[in-house]
């Protein structure tokens, strides 16, 4: 009594074997429904991800947002323009600045004022300062996500530095409402041009030392590489943007290829890509991008203009009718508002189009076919901020 | 910091050569927010030569579709018909090379109805005008859904309009174009009611399940406010050189604390 399989000969008893490991191979283990969150550390507030798993693999990613939605857009229509800076700083809350200047920037288009040299200067400043605040907390998070606990308190110890320059132009650390329609609130205190200079060596020290700790590291290496691939060509019709499409290799930079805004014409810089489009590709660009804001804060002090910083402008703000479309490069990516304007106080409407919103609309894309682990170094790559998404 | 020094800039050595007075605002004149690459001083807004390259490409495929077309502050907008919305995403991916999709949003262009109007005192929203206008490139009638698509590579990006009927709002999916569009499609349901053919699946994005109503339409109330007068209500104190505070146009604005 003996079988044959191929040309070896089996026993019996060996058979018996054969045929459980068959048994094993066909058992149909069923998938799985996770959730992940509302809170989980790596969504930065209130996303919850329903992922179903065969395994320890993602076979469909559903994320449900929303927990955070405040109605910005019809809470505009009830707002005087002034006050609707109050209501957009919220929106993206790690760089509230850059959040008011495209708004900004439509309502003084729609009454042809134009803020003074001076005030669009100290604008630049502000933006690129929350920038290098926005992703020195990233480059930090992100070696939290990969079980590296350093990193993340060098981040936050240094984005501490770069927010009480915020706060101490603003008078706000996360809310500053400094931006007013034809120019700002105040010109910058003394002594904060000095303080600038040596913040920015700080930041300067800051990347290289994340770039030591986590750049070469075998486990960050792992992690990352090849995970979580966006091609940039779908990345674009998902509406993916900034820094993680430019991580995809698509070279776009609203500050260079945009309608010209802000300081940014004058300024000599470099737009970084890379072309992996995966983690490890996101976290590299954010990081050069966090040097090359530096440098531009440096340029931008180096030739600050002198003058006043508010434009003349009437006293009750009453914008003419009109529409317009204004875009911004943010820290989290394109940060646009379409302003629709009846002549009155406030907006008739504001369609406020927010960068991580379309950023995580790709998930359930992305998502498909990686490993359990490899969601969370994905979602943190991806670097969105709830109040962003929930607007 | 005092509001009232003029903005002399502390010594860190550069720019030390310029004057600490003020100097005219005009004096040197930055690209900030002048965006149009030729200056658009008439009402009738010149298109730029992105523009009318743009406008030449959507017209030489969509032929008739394209209903009005017109440029606002640098960006162009156009109005296709309904039964063309979905061909015009095609056109503009391929055509245009628009290959970033910003955003798909609706608009409801129905002023919102106001209790007291202009005798009121409630100055919990800015007043609006009464009667029904239209915006860039104008609109049938109170919908319409508009989205705006951008080129990575030319940098350019056109605004897209078109109409949605009262009775029955639907309009063509851009899902299978867009698949960005899918978010946003899902936002103007909920937002608007309005239905998108060959989305494959319309549910809520951000409001619970069992929410009644399409919040974003002019008729829907802000809670908020139904629920609890606005507070700063009590507190609006007329400003001292607007003078009469009862004429009702600038009642809305003297609430904006400075």
């Amino acid at each position: 009594m003996s079988a044959r399989a191929g040309d070896v000969e089996i026993a019996p008893e060996d058979l018996r074997h054969l045929a459980d490991a068959q048994l094993n191979v066909e058992l149909d283990t069923g998938d799985m429904v996770l959730n992940l969150g509302p809170q989980h550390p790596a969504t930065h507030g209130t996303l919850r991800l329903v992922v179903r798993l065969d395994g320890e693999r993602v076979i469909a990613a559903d994320p449900v947002i929303g927990y955070m939605h405040r109605g910005y857009e019809k809470l505009t229509e009830f707002r005087t323009y002034p006050q609707v800076t109050t209501l957009i700083n919220r929106i993206d809350w790690l760089s509230s600045f850059a959040n008011e200047v495209p708004f900004i920037w439509g309502a003084e288009q729609l009454m042809e004022i134009e803020a003074p040299p001076r005030a669009v200067h100290i604008r630049t400043i502000l933006t690129e300062l929350s920038r290098i605040a926005t992703f020195l907390l990233f480059l930090g998070e992100m070696g939290l996500q990969v079980g590296a606990l350093t990193p993340p308190f060098l981040g936050f110890r240094d984005r501490e530095h770069v927010l009480n320059l915020i706060e101490a132009a603003t008078g706000g650390r996360f809310h500053p409402n400094f931006n007013r329609i034809g120019g700002l609130k105040d010109d910058l205190p003394w002594g904060w041009i000095g303080e600038t200079r040596d913040t920015m060596r700080i930041v300067f020290d800051a990347c290289n030392t994340l770039e030591d700790l986590l750049m070469g590291n075998e486990i960050f290496e792992l992690r990352t590489r090849s995970i979580g691939i966006i091609p940039g060509e779908l990345g674009a019709g998902y509406g993916v943007s900034g820094s993680n499409l430019r991580a995809s290799g698509v070279d776009w930079d609203l500050r260079r290829d945009g309608t010209p805004y802000l300081a940014y014409p004058e300024l000599d810089f470099k737009v970084w890509t890379h072309s992996d489009g995966d983690s490890y590709a996101r976290y590299w660009v954010r990081l050069q991008e966090t040097r090359e804001s530096a440098r531009m804060v440096i340029q931008l002090l180096d030739q600050l203009p002198s003058g006043p910083i508010m434009a003349k402008v009437p006293r009750i703000i009453k914008v003419p009718e009109g529409e317009v479309w204004t875009e911004t490069e943010n820290p989290l990516g394109q940060m646009g508002y379409y302003i629709f304007s009846k002549g009155a106080t406030g907006p008739f409407r504001t369609k406020i189009r927010s960068a991580s919103f379309s950023n995580v609309s790709i998930l359930p894309w992305l998502l498909r076919g990686v490993y359990v682990p490899d969601v969370i170094t994905i979602l943190a790559s991806l670097y969105f901020i709830l109040g962003d998404i929930d607007r | 910091m005092a509001e009232d020094t003029p903005p002399v800039h502390e010594g860190d050595g550069h720019e030390g050569d310029a004057p600490d007075a003020v100097i005219p605002p005009e004096a040197p004149v930055d690209a900030e927010p002048e965006p149009e690459p030729e200056p658009a001083e008439p009402e009738e807004r010149a298109y730029s030569e992105a523009e009318s390259e743009l406008l030449a490409r959507l017209e030489g495929e969509l032929g008739d579709a394209v209903v009005d077309h017109a440029d606002a502050y640098g960006t162009l907008v156009v109005r296709v018909r309904p039964d063309a919305w979905r061909r015009a995403a095609e056109v503009a991916k391929t055509r245009l090379e628009c290959d970033f999709l910003s955003f798909v949003a609706g608009m409801d262009w129905q002023p919102a109805p106001r209790e007291g109007d202009e005798e009121s005192s409630d100055t919990s929203a800015p007043v609006q005008p009464t009667e029904t206008t239209f915006g860039a490139a104008g609109s049938e009638g109170r919908f319409q859904v508009f989205a705006h698509v951008e080129s990575t590579d030319r940098h350019w990006g056109v605004t897209l309009k078109t109409d949605v009927t009262d009775a029955a709002p639907s309009v063509q999916s851009w899902v299978g174009v867009y698949p960005g569009a899918d978010w946003h499609e899902r936002e103007c349901w909920e937002m608007y009611g309005f239905t998108f053919d060959g989305h494959p699946s319309l549910r809520h994005l951000y409001l619970p399940g069992e929410f009644e109503g399409h919040p974003l339409r002019k008729d829907f109330p802000l809670l908020a406010r139904v629920v609890k007068p606005w507070p700063g209500l009590v507190d609006v104190e007329p400003m001292p050189e607007d003078g009469e505070p009862e004429s009702s146009e600038t009642t809305a604005g003297s609430e904006e604390p400075t």
